[in-house]
């Protein structure tokens, strides 16, 4: 039986990689840590990661010469120059550690193997000498749009076997795990949060959870696209709904959403970049290898935004494989070999067996661009902290760090949910050391009464009308028609009006199922118009960004603009308001200047400043934007602030 | 391929129990359902579609819909299996699904593994016991890759709890570790990182709770959606656990052979 209120010092809302590293640097520090999540913690999407997590530890031959730096470099080359430099410092030169960590917490990395190896680069089959001397380190492959090789990697099941590792020590520590509660709303005051509103998947049962600091920690939002998405059926991005439900806090970049090149076609489901690392090529309809042509440097391996282009321009040349399900390419890695398929590719065999029916080491593999994750989130600073919001904090896919800008590269995701849930950890931890608990219960049972409001409302509407789960099939095919790959300004505007559309049919919507208990159509119905609202602040910052950066590419613009787009979009829901208002700060401190990427267009709008013009307003924009002073000042940690170009 | 293609033809008849604990006047009973089959229909789309279509108040658990995070399990026709990689195709055209049994029931198709796998990780002290605590300076300890991979094979359970639920002993003895829990014991001994000793195993996996407790059925191995060698993990245990006491003495040279 849980009561009405419960307390702890800190609260993290999701049981992934970057909320339980969270909570662990939490209670490692002495803090009593509770998380909240959806599913018991094993189960989160953290799970569902193949192929790798960047690290620079430079420890076979094709990784010679890595570094912290050049991985900085590659990371901020892939964001299209959107991040946030210093973010993507800090993670760089952190990410060493957390592989290592990992591997102390018992990931069975796989290891270098001294003496002769056999590799597949570029189309041709190489026999490398690793070291004798490197044999047992952790060892690296191949991944998009890296200079190195740098994704470490435990077969192709790299996030099962973090996250059990990690889950381990959650258990270890004794943290309390609350599993099926879903957070549904922040108990804040308008600057400080004092915790959430929590709904109880098991029995329908409403609470409130109030802690010193409270961390979101819950994901990607990849299901506003319906199942045109790799992501779980759990990746609502309830996070940033609630965070952005405050009015107050904004999310950051929402328009930039990564689609993965090869989701298994028509399923969504993902198919490791490990596969082009290892080797593998795309091939048309004539079975031709067009990645050869469209980027001869990189070929298979450039960033994943580039790669997506290139395969929906095939598609839409004409040279898409026809099937029932709609057009897709293949993916061959057949050369590798079955021994190879079956060991370091072996999740990546059982899903092809399992959901397509095929055996990859005679067949071909059927796949298609799809929705895969958000660069965008709660939009906080380098310590993790909320814009404009003491005491709330935002890791991992849910925040805006911002380290990936327009464009994540492959493996650093998971490497991202260790770093920022060592590094933000360490800095809840702190908060929470120099706060004491306001146990507010006005505010907190005030919140709670609305939340039940809510319920009851959506419980007593009766009437006809398509359901919440039609609405959000057509919310799903808005996104993906007209908020995909290729994007222009008509679609965008259609895409706006239609999704405010849906939000007003569903503020009528009529529920099938009233008993009592979880209720999964009432809980559904509770947390879709946040999905909504996401969906039009994706929409709408998509509209406005008028440029191609990253993964957001507009045909109507297609240069990145350096002049007046190098800005992160900024998006706030003004209470009672009908959409979200959207302004812009500077992507943060420029260390590496803005330049070609080594892949995909060389062409764009040069700025019409220097870097050095352009770092002087940086503090003062962000802060005028909300964003709360770091332990650190802004900057500490990158190597020249003053910008020279390289 | 085109088998599963062209079963578009049939008209499904799910049986599905159900029960609502929350509900005091759900009474356990079976529904009927009848549904459209498609091509490539798993049982993740087909509940997925009756929960939207016919009765929303359907209670299940997906996540990942990929057979990775073991949300999934229930028994389908009489055996426990991933709802969401189980194509309706491989069945027949009447499916009759029960939640799976050995642990507590949420409601209809849901069951709550979650509290069963940690109980299990606590009790087994589920993590790596480590010699030294972690130091960021330095480089990672060695490990021979073909160890590395031994390991792996033991992490790939995905707790699904197909096996506790098939398992006649988890479904008599609810302390029993099944094999579950033992694999993920194996797992942890071979790992030289963890440094519990032969005496510390023996408390953990000796007893009717541990792999003694195992009367040999393995359906276990026949139902592992993931597939482990359960078999072997079951004998690697049995041999460390005995071998600790009996059987390295036997193989070990005269302590005086030589002196």
């Amino acid at each position: 039986m849980t009561p009405q209120l419960i307390t702890t010092d800190v609260l993290v809302i999701g049981g992934g990689l970057a909320g339980e590293r969270c909570a662990i640097e939490a209670a490692a520090a002495g803090q009593e840590a509770m998380i909240l999540s959806l599913v018991p913690p094993r189960r989160s999407h953290s799970c569902a990661a193949q192929g790798g997590m960047q690290a620079a530890l430079g420890n076979c031959v094709k990784a010679e010469g890595d570094s912290p730096q050049v991985h900085f470099q590659d990371t901020v080359r892939g964001s299209d120059w959107g991040a946030d430099q210093e973010v993507a410092r800090i993670f760089a030169e952190e990410a060493p550690v957390a592989v290592r960590e990992l591997a102390h917490y018992g990931v069975p990395w796989t290891r270098v193997r001294g003496g002769k190896n056999k590799y597949f680069i570029k189309g041709e089959s190489v026999e490398i000498e690793e070291l004798l001397e490197n044999d047992g380190l952790i060892t690296h492959r191949d991944f998009g749009g890296t200079a190195k090789w740098r994704a470490c990697y435990a077969a192709a099941g790299t996030g099962h076997a973090a996250l059990y590792a990690v889950d381990s020590q959650v258990v270890r520590l004794g943290i309390t795990v609350r599993d099926r509660v879903e957070a549904i709303a922040l108990i804040h005051d308008g600057s400080r949060c004092f915790g959430v509103v929590a709904r109880c998947l098991r029995t329908g049962k409403q609470f409130c959870v109030l802690a010193k600091a409270t961390v979101i920690a819950t994901g990607g939002y990849g299901r506003i696209y319906g199942r045109y998405t790799t992501n779980a059926t759990i990746n609502y991005g309830t996070g940033a709904a609630i965070a952005l439900d405050t009015g107050v806090v904004p999310l950051g970049n929402m328009e930039a959403v990564q689609f993965h090149p090869t989701a298994l076609s028509p399923s969504g489901i993902l198919i490791t970049e490990g596969c082009r690392g290892d080797g593998g090529y795309l091939l048309d309809k004539n079975l031709h290898r067009f990645m050869v042509d469209a980027e001869p440097e990189k070929q298979e391996l450039a960033s994943r935004d580039v790669v997506s282009r290139h395969m929906m321009q095939c598609i839409l040349d004409g040279n898409g494989v026809d099937s029932p399900n709609g057009r897709h390419l293949w993916l061959d890695i057949r050369h590798l070999g079955e021994k190879h398929l079956t060991t370091k590719l072996l999740e990546v065999f059982d899903i092809c067996r399992d959901f397509a029916g095929i055996n990859p080491a005679n067949d071909m593999i059927p796949v298609r661009p799809t929705q895969h994750y958000s660069m965008g989130g709660v939009r906080v600073n380098k310590d993790g902290e909320a814009y404009g919001m003491a005491g709330l904090y935002a890791v991992g896919e849910a925040a805006c760090w911002d380290m990936h800008g327009f464009n994540r590269l492959g493996g650093n995701s998971l490497a991202e949910t260790l770093v920022a849930g060592r590094v933000v950890g360490a800095r809840v931890a702190e908060y929470a050391s120099g706060t004491t608990l306001q146990a507010d219960t006005e505010l907190a049972f005030a919140a709670l009464a609305a939340a039940e409001k809510r319920a009851q409302n959506l419980l007593a509407r009766e009437g006809n009308g398509r359901s919440v789960y039609e609405i959000r099939d057509a919310l799903g095919e808005i996104m993906i028609t007209k908020v995909g790959i290729f994007r222009t300004g008509d679609d965008l505007k259609s895409a706006v009006d239609e999704i405010k559309a849906l939000i007003e049919e569903c503020s009528h919507a009529v529920l099938r199922h009233k008993g009592p208990g979880a209720n999964p159509e009432l809980a559904f119905a509770l947390r879709f118009p946040g999905m909504l609202r996401l969906a039009l602040t994706v929409a709408m910052g998509a509209l406005a960004r008028a440029e191609s950066r990253g993964a957001h590419f507009r045909s109507d613009f297609p240069l990145r603009n350096d002049r007046e787009w190098l800005n992160r979009t900024l998006a706030r829901w003004k209470p009672d308001a009908s959409a979200p208002t959207l302004s812009y700060e500077p992507v943060g401190l420029i260390d590496l200047a803005p330049g070609h990427r080594g892949y995909g267009s060389d062409e764009r709008i040069e700025m019409n400043k220097t870097v050095s013009q352009y770092n002087e307003s940086v503090a003062d924009l962000q802060a005028r934007e909300g964003r709360l002073a770091s332990v650190e000042a802004i900057g500490s940690r990158l190597q020249q602030t003053q910008g020279v170009a390289r | 391929m085109s088998d599963k293609e062209n079963a578009a033809a049939r008209r499904l008849r799910f049986e599905i129990f159900r029960f609502n604990p929350e509900d005091p006047n759900s009474e356990p009973h079976i529904d009927v359902f009848e549904i459209d089959e498609r091509p490539y229909m798993t049982l993740y789309m087909a509940l997925n579609e009756i929960r939207e279509t016919l009765d929303s108040g359907l209670q299940f658990d997906f996540a990942c819909r990929s057979a990775i995070c073991g949300s999934c399990g229930m028994m389908v026709n009489g055996r426990p299996s991933l709802g969401c990689r189980t194509l309706t195709a491989d069945l027949p055209e009447t499916i009759r699904l029960h939640p799976l049994p050995a642990f507590k029931l949420i409601g209809d198709l849901s069951v709550d593994t979650g509290t069963w796998f940690r109980e299990m990780a606590e009790r087994t002290e589920a993590w790596i016991h480590e010699q030294q605590p972690f130091n960021k300076d330095a480089t990672e300890e060695r490990m021979s890759d073909d160890i590395a991979q031994a390991i792996y094979e033991g992490d790939r359970c995905i707790e699904c709890g197909c096996c506790v639920a098939s398992c006649g002993v988890a479904n008599v003895n609810p302390d029993f570790l099944a094999a579950a829990g033992l694999n993920r014991v194996s797992r942890f001994m071979m790992d030289p990182r963890d440094k519990r000793d032969d005496a510390d195993w023996f408390e953990v996996v000796a007893g009717q709770q541990g792999v003694f407790g195992c009367v040999g059925l393995m359906a276990c191995a026949d139902v592992c959606p993931k597939e482990l060698p359960l078999l072997e993990v079951y004998a690697y245990l049995r041999r460390r656990i005995l071998g600790s006491k009996f059987l390295s003495d036997r193989s070990d040279p005269p302590p005086d052979i030589n002196t």
